[in-house]
């Protein structure tokens, strides 16, 4: 039973303290919903968790133990769906698919992942030709290739129509039922039963309420 | 790690040799511009062959420099540079991954067009090899220290010029030994003390530049 969690995070972008005293705190098969108006700094939160930027303040723990000790740890359960799909033109879903799995140190088959995003007729289709939709369906498929326990999802439903909101919404409940867990930031229902919500918007900083810098 | 080396290494090759036109630019500019000299210098052999040696390595930098946005930009402006420093390899062996087959799709095929461009210069014979061994020395460092500036400018506007800013006075050393082991060979001098200075240089870049490189690209994230 692994614990992900944060105390008085507080963080400072382009000059403004987007959050403060923000502490949240998620476990195994848990899943915490981000929720917030754009722009409350739901994607910066998602971003520092990954540990891409560091936060100006407080910290960061996985089993109480701060994640600065091991960072390459850290980096080795998670992964962070954002919203570029970094889908390359000349490559296929099976090769982008290969890649990333061999980069994650991973052996979940890649074929089980093409087929759990209902990529199968696209598998060897150079990115170039894939439609939005499965774009982010191939983004989504290297979650099920990679190794990792802490999904962070940011807007993970964007362009996908309702089948393939359905195959996400397993996913994540498969992920989940396997003791994954879940930090998603999304406007529609991704099926997250007994997901905490963590509203920003609380934590956010009045400016007129800072001394003046 | 080593499959994340090998795995990152052969995308990059693959990205390479689909996108082909990337490559062969730079060695077209490499010819073209090589070509130029004898159109402004005037044809006399002797010009030219004392010419040779320098054309061949100024311009080999600057095919090396044209080519740098290759290495990081694209793969940052669409998220996977982002994916790939949140993978448990380490950035470090990523960005050496990424120089190799930088060097590999840039250095090695102008190592093979270099003695065309001798003769087209009418490079004295003596000249070829130390100017093919420099190169096949040099070549790399340009790649890494390359690696430094490209990672360097991710985010900024006009990355193109400012990477040629950053980048062209850190390669001097090696144009400098690289010239001096031709010149050196031509005059009857030993050329192998050139050529060992060339691999120190290289020998230091191995380790500091990636690390360099992976610093910057973490900093660009923020």
């Amino acid at each position: 039973m692994a614990t992900f969690s944060g105390t008085d995070i507080s963080c400072i972008r382009g000059g403004r303290l987007v959050f403060d005293g923000l502490g949240f705190s998620v476990s195994s098969g848990g899943a915490m919903l981000l929720t917030g108006p754009n722009g409350s700094g739901k994607s910066t939160l998602l971003r520092l968790m990954a540990g891409l930027i560091p936060p100006t303040g407080g910290d960061l723990c996985w089993d109480g133990v701060s994640v600065d000790e091991d960072p390459e740890d850290h980096r080795a359960r998670l992964h962070y769906l954002a919203h570029a799909e970094a889908v390359k033109p000349p490559l296929t879903v099976a090769e982008d698919l290969a890649f990333w799995q061999a980069l994650n140190g991973s052996d979940k088959p890649v074929a089980a992942a093409v087929d759990a995003m209902g990529l199968e007729t696209q598998s060897a289709l150079p990115g170039r030709y894939l439609s939005a939709g499965q774009r982010r369906r191939l983004a989504l498929a290297r979650l099920l290739v990679s190794e990792a326990d802490l999904w962070l999802l940011d807007e993970p439903s964007v362009g996908l129509d309702t089948a393939s909101l359905a195959k996400l919404r397993k996913a994540v409940s498969d992920h989940r039922a396997k003791g994954g867990m879940v930090v998603a930031a999304t406007h529609v229902d991704l099926g997250l039963d007994g997901a905490e919500t963590l509203s920003i918007d609380q934590f956010a900083v009045d400016p007129a309420l800072l001394p003046a810098m | 790690m080593g499959r994340g080396f090998l795995a990152m290494l052969g995308r990059d090759l693959r990205l390479a040799y689909r996108q082909g036109s990337d490559v062969v630019l730079a060695l077209a500019f490499f010819i073209i511009a090589a070509s130029l000299f004898p159109l402004g210098v005037g044809p006399d052999p002797q010009v030219l062959a004392g010419l040779a040696a320098g054309v061949i390595w100024v311009l080999a930098l600057l095919s090396v420099m044209l080519s740098l946005d290759r290495l990081f930009q694209s793969d940052y402006d669409d998220g996977a540079l982002e994916l790939m420093a949140l993978s448990p390899v380490p950035m470090t062996v990523l960005v050496l991954a990424k120089s190799l087959a930088h060097w590999l799709t840039t250095g090695v095929p102008l190592l093979v067009l270099a003695p065309v461009i001798g003769v087209l210069l009418n490079m004295p014979a003596d000249g070829y090899l130390p100017m093919i061994v420099g190169l096949a020395i040099g070549t790399p460092t340009l790649s890494l220290i390359g690696a430094i500036g490209a990672a360097l400018v991710l985010g900024a506007r006009r990355a193109n010029l400012l990477t040629a800013l950053l980048v062209l006075p850190l390669y001097i050393p090696v144009l400098i030994f690289g010239v001096t082991a031709v010149d050196a060979a031509l005059a009857g001098l030993p050329v192998r003390p050139h050529l060992l200075l060339m691999a120190a240089i290289l020998a230091a870049a191995l380790p500091l530049a990636p690390w360099a490189a992976a610093a910057a690209i973490r900093t660009s994230f923020q």
